[in-house]
């Protein structure tokens, strides 16, 4: 590890540590309904809003409507992003002409959900299918409605907290329109406006054509990229405008751009930690939970940074220098961008899954296996090191909610947080959410790894097959690009990536077929709702009971110990729910790597020796 | 006005502000116990009973899977049977081992209960009907309502109220206390209990309760927990153990298939069999806490129990780990319940002696403890002997409400003490003159939380007699341990606030309630229950029991009503009213011992995967061997040594879920830090020499 790249992490930490009070008080004052400088602009808007779709905003829901409001929504957002992609052939700014036939029913409906769930995994690659209207009107649009339903979910989930004796804990319509309006809205435009100053494309002009120096035409594409930019980042979105993500010199061009992205990534899940602080009226338990997510954020990106550093020592040993010099990174290039080098790629790495986001300025996939098993890792606990808009805050809040039941036992009171004794409704939702989670990842997993389709010609009983539709003939894991333990991490990571709704790629992986576009698809609604829709509850149940006055004999959740509890917590769950499937991946991948075996080089019949 | 809980009579036994000596304790592991719970442990394997428990369910489901497999290997003559053999049977070893940690618990309270059925002969009842007379009838066709006699050597046949009559009764039934106790009617003495005995005199009872529903009938459903229902926290535990196994499940399910295509991929290696797979599963589940937890909860009341409390249900002990707020009655649970006289301040120009003498003959005749305290003061500290007063002509003056003063009229004297105004007037009809300083002295021991008694012969105003309210020994220390558990002690109290606050500040409660009626008792619960804390209190008056009921929990006293009784929701068969801070002191220990096995058994997890998962894949990646840190011999002696440290580290806990974590009132902070340490951390640390020395001695005896 060079002292830049300490130096670098350093300074983001720093900026994300500086941002995050004062962000974090402008939502909390957002959503308690208090005027902030923002008002003066906005507020006439979100009048307007409410007049015209008839909300009343002083009327509150309890949880069940709150819920109903929220999938009502996300139901018909899915639609509207199915069908604009269906009939893109009719839409207007459309100058490379995509059709319908760019995008198939299985494709359109994964693209629909990944960004109704705010996962925007992409199976398919922005430059070649979509048009500019869709990338706009559907994508861009629903990367402010997701980070603002994950938003409204993690107030919702405070005010549980934060309320006593209430059966309400809000109004969905109107947490969704405040979210937009004071925090995604005001933020992008800002950070969009920076990204066209630095190079960022903002046009609707078709793909340029030219010659290269060595006589070839080269496509260069185009389009209206910097106002998708900023909210992908903004809002953990992460779909990329281009296939190749934050990597693509048009999306990410500088190395501060590059920081100012990651910075947007962890602004809003930093700031709600304090405004979860504040909400519940101590802010030490906002900083408790930011303290926490500090300690797993830096340590996750030492080790990824530190192991992509040390490189493959199987380049070592064939004589290739893998130490950082001044002239050159040292360390893994593979994968990653020259204008990033190696700790501005690990750092983006930890960062795109620590939050839900899934942007990618470097492939996942040519990480060393130490190195690529924190993103892993990362999505797999939940996203909850900040996290995800909201999502980040609800995830890490059901860890709580478990460290204070299994471990507030231990001072011999029924376990209560912010003064809420956790009952069972608190913990069966919790439980719940945690299940739906690991089930999605690994069932899905599990039978991706060996499953068969039949190949064309004869079926099963011998009766004469087409074709195969779900995906090409033989098993589903020969999509993978690698053998043995690296194709498993490869299936393992897009299955994780769907359902923690990262959307990033490990790559390496066919996933554009049906049968991968339809359990990805699922993955992705099982890992956002039914990890949600529980947290709902709960929070409709923590919002009707007392909260009682804490005294000494109450677990306190405000200092050092709780911080480590709660990291504990979070890493013994993810380790002991993930560990087998980790130990078959990237794990013995790192063995075998030391011992000088890497599964690129290696094929199945050599594989026999 | 005065609570009538602050006039209540002085307990029949002192009570003790130490734990109580365990009375009915049996040892632990008493040989009839023993064997009673292995007989059950093995009852229990049905798995209709077994159900109710998900993760011993699935253990067993395991076991009877991996028996399955045995056999049929055993009848195919496939190999490695001796493996297979020792894996199934380990893990039936550890759905018995579970069953036996309930059955122990259990066990304990089905003998008490046995004991009591015991004394539940076939008691005959002596009904009154019509007209006065009396028919002998079988106690079992008692109804509410009737009256019957019972006279000396008669049992009590049913639950009552005593009408007329007073009579001592032997209730070592019921409190294990072999002293009689007085029952008589009116008053808070009235209630009797079905099944105890009376000694002499007789009283006429008014049946309260039908029969099958008697105080000693629901004892006995209590002791032997047949009416057991889990409570709110246990059902919250079984939820996340139940949530945990699933995940679990999952994990292990899908490691399956993940082997079957790391297998196919490496071309070498086998895919685990179910018997390995089964293994790894039960090993992860949390079976430790799992097998223990329903012996914790028995195991909690059955520690009330022996503390002389009867807890209704198993919500109420688990509440009293949770209160915020006790209150406690001054007379009798702060103070010693009695007023002793402690100094004599003659006034100016009085001899100090002149007083004692006078102070003295007043109280001669005076059984008052307040009277008898005053004697004892003059003995000791003026040297005055208790005189034959009969030697005079004595005529002694009994305190009346009316005059407020006692006294004694001796060889042409008229002494008098009494209080302050009563003597001031007394004084002044006949001509006397009150010292200046009478008004400030009395005053200045008001404040200090005393009772100023003043004494006077006949127009002579001698000086006045300090009394003072003891506060008992070490309740300063417990309220102080109260407060490092985070509970809040208000002290109740009849007195006017200027004496409650001087008795609060010297015993070191929180607040108090002055002059408080019992509706001011119900208000204050009422108000602090809103603010969300949780409070006990303990009663034993008739007018107790609406407070009694609305407190979370209510502690009532065995001597008390049978309102109070079934108002409140423990009944303390020692009638200690200090009882609640143990009973409090259990009901965190039961919350502290589950916290503590959950978090061991979730730590636990760890070492075993370093045990299993090199084991299971050494075949198809060689390199997982780095993850055998323990250095286990071979993959089969690595998942047997797992495998049966799980099984033993159940039994080895046995002990600790009957007992209990030990309480420290640290408070909450050093509390959570200690026991993170010992069950979290040494959780995670424990299973590593422990597999490691159970994988040598299989290795050594050729196991494995």
């Amino acid at each position: 590890m060079t002292p830049n790249g300490m130096l670098l992490i350093a300074v983001y930490f720093a900026v994300v540590l500086m941002l995050a009070k004062p962000i974090g008080v402008h939502m909390a004052k957002v959503f308690e309904g208090r005027r902030t400088l923002l008002h003066p602009i906005f507020r006439p808007l979100e009048v307007l809003t409410y007049k015209l779709t008839g909300v009343d905003e002083t009327a509150e829901q309890r949880w069940t409507h709150y819920t109903f409001a929220l999938i009502a929504f996300s139901a018909f957002s899915f639609l509207f992003v199915y069908f604009l992609q269906r009939l893109q052939g009719l839409s207007p700014f459309n100058p490379q002409e995509f059709a319908a036939t760019n995008v198939p029913p299985d494709l359109a409906f994964n693209t629909a959900v990944s960004f109704v769930t705010n996962t925007n995994w992409q199976a398919y690659s922005g430059e070649s299918t979509l048009s500019y209207f869709v990338q706009m009107m559907a994508l861009t649009v629903q990367n402010f409605a997701s980070a603002a339903v994950g938003i409204a979910v993690a107030i919702a989930l405070v005010r549980g907290f934060a309320r006593q004796q209430v059966t309400t804990i809000g109004n969905f319509w109107v947490d969704l329109t405040r979210a937009v309006l004071y925090i995604l809205l005001p933020i992008s435009i800002v950070a969009a406006l920076f990204f066209c100053s630095q190079g960022v494309l903002q046009n609707f002009h078709a793909y340029t054509h030219v010659t290269t120096l060595e006589g070839a035409t080269q496509i260069i594409p185009q389009g209206p990229v910097a106002s998708q930019e900023a909210i992908k980042m903004l809002g953990t979105n992460g779909g990329g405008f281009f296939g190749a993500n934050s990597a693509h010199p048009f999306e990410n061009p500088t190395p501060l751009t590059n920081l100012v992205q990651i910075v947007l990534i962890f602004l809003i899940p930093a700031g709600l930690t304090y405004t979860f602080g504040v909400m519940v009226g101590d802010r030490r338990q906002g900083w408790v939970i930011f303290s926490a997510c500090s300690v797993m954020f830096l340590a996750g990106v030492l080790v990824c940074y530190g192991a992509e550093q040390k490189g493959n020592p199987v380049l070592s040993k064939l004589g290739i220098e893998t130490a950082a010099t001044p002239g050159q990174p040292g360390g893994n290039m593979e994968g990653k961008e020259t204008r990033f080098g190696i700790a501005a790629s690990a750092l983006f790495a930890t960062v795109t899954t620590d939050a839900s986001c899934g942007a990618v300025n470097g492939m996942h996939d040519s990480f060393t296996p130490l190195g690529g098993l924190v993103p892993l890792f990362n999505i797999q606990t939940g996203e909850v090191i900040f996290g995800g808009t909201g999502a980040g805050l609800y995830g890490i809040l059901l860890y709580a909610i478990l460290a204070v039941f299994i471990a507030g036992l231990m001072v011999g009171r029924t376990p209560e947080y912010i003064g809420k004794k956790i009952g069972q409704k608190e913990v069966k939702m919790a439980m719940i959410a945690l299940l739906s989670t690991a089930f999605s990842i690994l069932v899905f997993s599990a039978i991706s790894s060996i499953v068969s389709f039949p190949s064309p010609g004869k079926g099963a009983t011998g009766q004469p097959v087409a074709r195969s539709y779900w995906n090409p003939p033989g098993p589903a894991a020969a999509n993978v690009a690698n053998s043995g333990a690296h194709g498993f991490s490869e299936i393992l990571y897009a299955y994780t990536s769907g359902a923690g709704n990262n959307g990033s790629a490990f790559g390496g992986i066919n996933v554009n077929t049906p049968w991968y576009n339809l359990t990805i698809g699922l993955a992705m609604l099982i890992g956002r709702f039914l990890f949600l829709i529980p947290l709902l509850a709960a929070a409709g149940s923590l919002a009707a009971k007392k909260r009682t006055p804490t005294s000494a004999g109450t677990l306190p959740t405000h200092g050092p110990m709780f911080v480590g509890l709660l990291v504990g917590t979070v890493l013994l769950v993810g380790a002991l729910t993930f560990f087998p499937a980790l130990a078959l991946g990237p794990i013995v991948e790192q063995f075998l790597m030391n011992q000088g075996k890497l599964f690129s080089f290696l094929l199945f019949p050599i594989l026999g020796v | 006005m005065m609570a009538t809980t602050a006039q209540m009579p002085a307990p029949i036994q002192t009570p003790s502000l130490l734990p109580q000596k365990l009375r009915r304790s049996r040892p632990l592991f008493d040989p009839e116990i023993l064997r009673r719970a292995t007989k059950d442990s093995f009852l229990k394997l049905n798995p209709l009973k077994l159900a109710k428990n998900p993760v011993m369910f699935v253990v067993e489901v395991g076991a009877a899977l991996v028996t399955l497999f045995f056999l049929r290997d055993a009848i195919a003559g496939r190999g490695l049977l001796g493996f297979k053999f020792q894996i199934s049977l380990w893990l039936w070893i550890t759905v018995l081992f579970a069953n036996f940690a309930e059955a122990m618990a259990e066990a304990r309270g089905k003998a008490q209960a046995d004991a009591l059925r015991k004394t539940k002969t076939d008691a005959v009842a002596k009904r009154f009907f019509a007209g006065g007379q009396i028919e002998i009838v079988p106690a079992s066709q008692l109804r509410v309502g009737d009256v019957v006699l019972a006279e000396a050597g008669d049992l009590i046949p049913g639950d009552g109220e005593v009408v007329d009559g007073i009579a001592t009764v032997d209730e070592s039934v019921i409190t294990g206390e072999s002293a009689p106790v007085i029952r008589e009617s009116g008053g808070d003495r009235s209630a009797v209990t079905g099944g105890t005995k009376v000694l002499s005199d007789h009283i006429r009872i008014r049946i309260t309760s039908n029969p099958g529903e008697t105080f000693l009938d629901r004892m006995i459903a209590l002791v032997e927990g047949a009416e057991r229902q889990k409570t709110p926290n246990e059902i919250a535990l079984n939820i996340l153990i139940a949530g945990l196994t699933l995940i679990f499940l999952l994990a292990v399910a899908t490691l399956h298939p993940f082997a079957l295509y790391s297998v196919r991929s490496a071309g070498t290696g086998a895919v685990p069999t179910i018997a390995v797979l089964v293994s790894l599963l039960v090993c992860l589940i949390p079976t430790t806490i799992g097998g223990l937890l329903s012996a914790i909860g028995i195991a909690g009341m059955d520690r009330v129990m022996q503390d002389n409390v009867l807890a209704m249900s198993g919500k109420a002990v688990e509440a009293s780990g949770d209160i915020n707020t006790l209150l406690l009655d001054k007379t009798g649970t702060i103070t010693l319940g009695n007023r002793q006289a402690v100094e004599l301040i003659p006034f100016a120009g009085i001899d100090e002696l002149e007083l004692a003498d006078a102070a003295q003959l007043s109280s001669l005749a005076d059984e008052t403890p307040e009277g008898r305290s005053i004697v004892v003061l003059s003995k000791e500290k003026y040297g005055l002997r208790g005189r034959q007063v009969a030697d005079h002509e004595a005529q002694f003056i009994p305190f009346s409400a009316y005059t407020r003063m006692s006294g004694v009229n001796i060889d042409g004297r008229t002494l008098r003490k009494g209080a302050s105004q009563a003597i001031e007037s007394f004084v002044r009809d006949l001509g006397g003159v009150i010292p200046k300083s009478f008004q400030e002295t009395a005053d200045r021991i008001s404040r200090m939380g005393g009772t100023p008694l003043a004494v006077a012969d006949g127009s002579k105003l001698l000086g006045i007699v300090h009394l003072k309210d003891i506060v008992k020994g070490g309740m300063k220390e417990r309220i102080a341990q109260l407060r490092a558990m985070g509970i809040r002690s208000v002290m109740i109290t009849g007195d006017n606030p200027l004496t409650a606050a001087a008795i609060a500040a010297e015993a070191g409660v929180d607040d108090f309630l002055a002059q408080a009626t019992p509706a001011d008792k119900l208000e204050y619960i009422k108000r602090e229950q809103a603010e969300g804390r949780l409070v006990a209190m303990t009663g034993d008056g008739t007018n107790d029991a609406p407070a009694l009921a609305q407190a979370d929990v209510g502690l009532a006293m065995n001597t008390g009503t049978m309102a109070a009784k079934e108002a409140g929701n423990m009944v303390d068969l020692d009638s200690n009213p200090t009882k609640l801070v143990e009973v409090v002191a259990i009901g965190k220990q039961l919350l502290i011992t589950r916290g503590a096995l959950t978090t061991f058994s979730i730590a636990n997890d760890v070492a075993k995967y370093f045990a299993i998962i090199p084991a299971m894949f050494m075949a198809t990646y060689p390199a997982l061997a780095q993850f055998n840190i323990m250095g286990l011999h071979t993959p089969r002696s690595a998942v047997l040594a797992a495998v049966i440290f799980n099984a033993l580290i159940i039994i080895a806990l046995v002990p600790l879920a009957l007992r209990g974590v030990k309480y420290r009132p640290i408070g909450a902070a050093a509390l959570l830090r200690r026991n993170i340490l010992i069950y979290g951390i040494g959780g995670i640390i424990a299973p590593f020499p422990g597999i490691w020395a159970i994988d040598q001695l299989l290795a050594l005896l050729h196991l494995a």
